[in-house]
């Protein structure tokens, strides 16, 4: 029997991601923790599920240890399965030669072997950096019904910042007549959102071709893309309408996070339509103590609350002492405030101890920017952490 | 590892002791402590001490366990061999499903002949505690023990069963008492979780079946504490016993306490059902105070020392204290709650007031809408 799967997921997780600076000296970004409990992988793999997509290649390459470790077999987020799941796909020895990824279409063609286990009819291009909540089967949907052999979704964007993206330029029907990477002066506002739908024996063609081409960057925006559209392939922008957010950035992490926050929020990660898996973690409910205000915030489990916290995302663990202030930040699992500490407008990694007194970062308004604490560190007593400045060692002040 | 264990759980003992709370569901099911059932503590003290096999007996309305155990994976108990096997009631031409233990223990004689573990340990669901399960079979092993059974020293107990211990100097049990009346001294009081050798455990079903025993209370363990060398293992930690529905709120409200958490779960992992939930959010004008909140919860009202648990939205002005609101309750807004318990998806409207008393908190029975 042809066993076999119509789509299959390859997400690209190998990003250093160098913006996010100390959250990123040790695990590759899309394992960067977002939301309380979340980890920036969990979109996009809850996306596959929920779009009905159990068959995923995860490609990594910086610092996979701790990605690895959290997919696991992929249980929490249902994708351990006897034919199809979740898998890592690392850089490999072959016997004729073994090489690093060199570009996003050099590590899908390195592993052709794994889309071809499945006979796919298409795949499903994604990337690890963004949080977003999208239907899949509904774009393989608009892919079929064009008749596309490659659909790119798409987003609009403000136009000031459209040279950031690939840019896509459309017929009035969707069918995109030129792609633009990262253009000086961008003709339109629709960006690429880095997903992409191939017909899969259009895209090993493709990939075939570029690895053959000595002056290819093997990327896809650069590289890919452009080939086919020149050779006529049909290609369409799939509009997505939604939040989406690259959270490559300190200042896009930590705004991304305040998304979650209101009673109204501009991203709500508790959908009962759309639930995001994730690793959960092993801990008791948070305890808010007599003495404690919690304002405006999520509280993960097993935080044990005593002081104030105020617009703040905190994730399982977190210690907040009494009369310590953690306000306008994101603080990751485990770390601890002591008593009297204040933390504002700070993004703090892991298991951070900040001492008695200590003052982490500056007031929003006064414009220094987000303080960033790196993971296992300790603030000494009374130091004092100035906006904007990034700190990966052990910190007892100037 | 010096010596294996398989653990045996009984799902359904004392169900009667809280009917408000097992009308639905097993004892083992039922919610504590903002995200947990019963049976976590018993199934979590088995498996932090190595334990890879439970077997959990159950008899009737086990729907709700056999939904929140799964295929055991949240307590590392999916396992190729052993893992969590459900024992549920079993009947032929000669046989009707059991009531009583020592019926139940012989309906599971199967599933202990096909194990070659060296010691079973027997538990109930009614008991919230952090033991060391593999300290007590060392207790078991040193004292050359034929039962060992835990004990605790309580003042008083609500249950409609229990067994009281004497034991003499060197723990062996001397004196073993069911229903005995309390004078309100301090007594030992069984805590319904015993340790045997699975040789033994099997021989004593199979005689007691022979003999046409039917209670493992009266006929093996009253009747032979002379002969049979029974030992008292003192447990001296934090021990919840679930013997009332009052007991069940002053328990969860314990959880209140620092080293209460602490003892229960600070040393050691409480394995639960994982459910996916978003973490908790606090709008602006919450308040809240000494309480415990689980995942997935919404508060835009005051919460004053209480258990929330997974799920619950508290509505704007409301003000909820001294109460345990179970998963997916909605209080709407302006609504009054004092020293109540809700079940499971209660729907509060906006501007009730209800109010119970620490000595008999109100009890709102699942799916009810108020």
């Amino acid at each position: 029997m042809l066993r076999k799967k119509e789509c299959v997921a390859m997400l690209l997780a190998g990003g250093q991601g160098s913006r996010l600076y100390a959250l990123t000296n040790n695990i590759a970004k899309p394992a960067v923790a977002f939301g309380a409990k979340y980890r920036i992988i969990d979109f996009p793999l809850s996306n596959c599920i929920n779009s009905g997509i159990d068959t995923v290649g995860v490609l990594t390459q910086y610092e996979p240890l701790e990605l690895n470790e959290y997919i696991g077999n992929g249980q929490p987020w249902d994708l351990d399965r006897a034919f199809g799941g979740v898998h890592i796909l690392s850089p490999y020895q072959a016997k004729k030669k073994s090489s690093w990824y060199e570009g996003t279409a050099n590590a899908i063609y390195q592993n052709m072997s794994f889309m071809k286990r499945y006979s796919p009819d298409y795949v499903l291009i994604l990337s690890g950096d963004h949080i977003y909540k999208m239907n899949y089967a509904e774009m393989l949907r608009a892919h079929k019904a064009t008749g596309a052999d490659c659909t790119i979704a798409a987003i609009e964007v403000p136009i000031k910042e459209a040279s950031r993206f690939g840019v896509l330029n459309c017929n009035p029907d969707g069918s995109i007549y030129e792609f633009e990477e990262k253009p000086k002066v961008p003709k339109s506002n629709l960006a690429s959102m880095g997903i992409y739908i191939f017909t899969a024996e259009k895209l090993f063609k493709y990939l075939a071709a570029d690895d053959a081409d000595p002056n290819s960057e093997k990327d896809f925006g650069k590289n890919v893309l452009p080939a086919m559209l020149n050779a006529g392939e049909k290609m369409f922008s799939y509009r997505f309408k939604g939040y989406w957010k690259d959270v490559g950035t300190i200042s896009s992490l930590w705004e991304s996070n305040m998304d979650l926050l209101g009673e109204e929020p501009v991203f709500d990660v508790a959908d009962s339509d759309w639930k995001i898996h994730s690793r959960n973690p092993l801990a008791p409910p948070e305890y808010i103590g007599d003495g404690a205000k919690v304002g405006n915030s999520m509280v993960a489990l097993g935080c044990e609350i005593e002081g104030t916290v105020e617009n703040s995302v905190l994730a399982a663990g977190v210690v907040v002492e009494e009369g310590a202030v953690v306000k306008d930040s994101v603080l990751m699992a485990g770390t601890v405030v002591k008593r009297g500490a204040q933390v504002v407008y700070s993004i703090v990694d892991e298991n951070v101890v900040i001492e008695e007194g200590a003052i982490v970062g500056e007031d929003k308004e006064k414009k220094a920017g987000i303080a960033v604490l790196g993971r296992n560190i300790t603030v000494a007593a009374g130091a004092k952490v100035a906006g904007g400045q990034i700190i990966d060692k052990d910190y007892k002040g100037e | 590892m010096a010596h294996s264990m398989v653990g045996v759980i009984f799902s359904n003992i004392h169900d009667e002791n809280v009917p408000e709370l097992s009308r639905h569901r097993t004892m083992a099911s039922i919610p504590f402590g903002g995200r947990y059932r019963l049976i976590d503590f018993a199934l979590s003290n088995m498996v932090n001490s190595g334990i890879t096999t439970v077997g959990i007996v159950t008899k009737n309305n086990y729907q709700s366990l056999i939904d929140h155990i799964g295929s055991g994976k949240d307590w590392d108990l999916a396992r190729k061999d052993g893992g969590i096997i459900l024992l549920p009631p079993y009947s032929d031409e000669t046989d009707t499903p059991y009531t009583t233990r020592l019926e139940a223990l012989k309906s599971i004689t199967g599933f202990l002949n096909h194990r070659n573990e060296d010691y079973v340990v027997i538990s109930d669901c009614d008991g919230i505690a952090h033991m060391d399960i593999a300290d007590i079979v060392r207790y078991h092993e040193e004292k050359g023990a034929d039962i060992t059974m835990v004990y605790h020293e309580e003042t008083d107990v609500e249950s409609s069963y229990y067994i009281t211990l004497t034991p003499d100097e060197t723990g062996r049990i001397k004196g073993l008492k069911i229903n005995p009346k309390l004078t309100g001294k301090k007594f030992n009081l069984y805590v319904n979780v015993m340790v045997m050798s699975r040789e033994f455990l099997i021989n004593t079903i199979q005689d007691a079946v022979t003999r046409g025993l039917v209670s493992f209370g009266r006929d093996i363990l009253t009747k032979n504490v002379d002969t049979l060398k029974i030992y008292g293992y003192a447990f001296k930690g934090f021990y919840a016993n679930i013997s009332s529905v009052q007991k069940y709120y002053e328990y969860n409200m314990d959880l209140l306490k620092k080293d209460v958490r602490d003892e229960l779960f600070g040393a050691r992992d409480i394995y639960t059902k994982v459910r996916d939930s978003a973490p908790s959010k606090y709008n602006d004008g919450a308040i809240v105070k000494n309480s415990l909140i689980s995942d997935g919860c919404v508060i835009d009202g005051t919460v004053e020392n209480c258990i929330l648990f997974r799920g619950v939205k508290v509505g704007k002005g409301s003000v909820v204290k001294n109460s345990i609101i179970m998963q997916d309750t909605v209080i709407g807004d302006g609504a009054h709650l004092d020293c109540v318990i809700t079940d499971k998806n209660v729907v509060i409207r906006d501007r009730r007031n209800l109010a119970g008393c620490e000595a008999l908190p109100y009890f709102v029975a699942k799916g009810r809408m108020l």
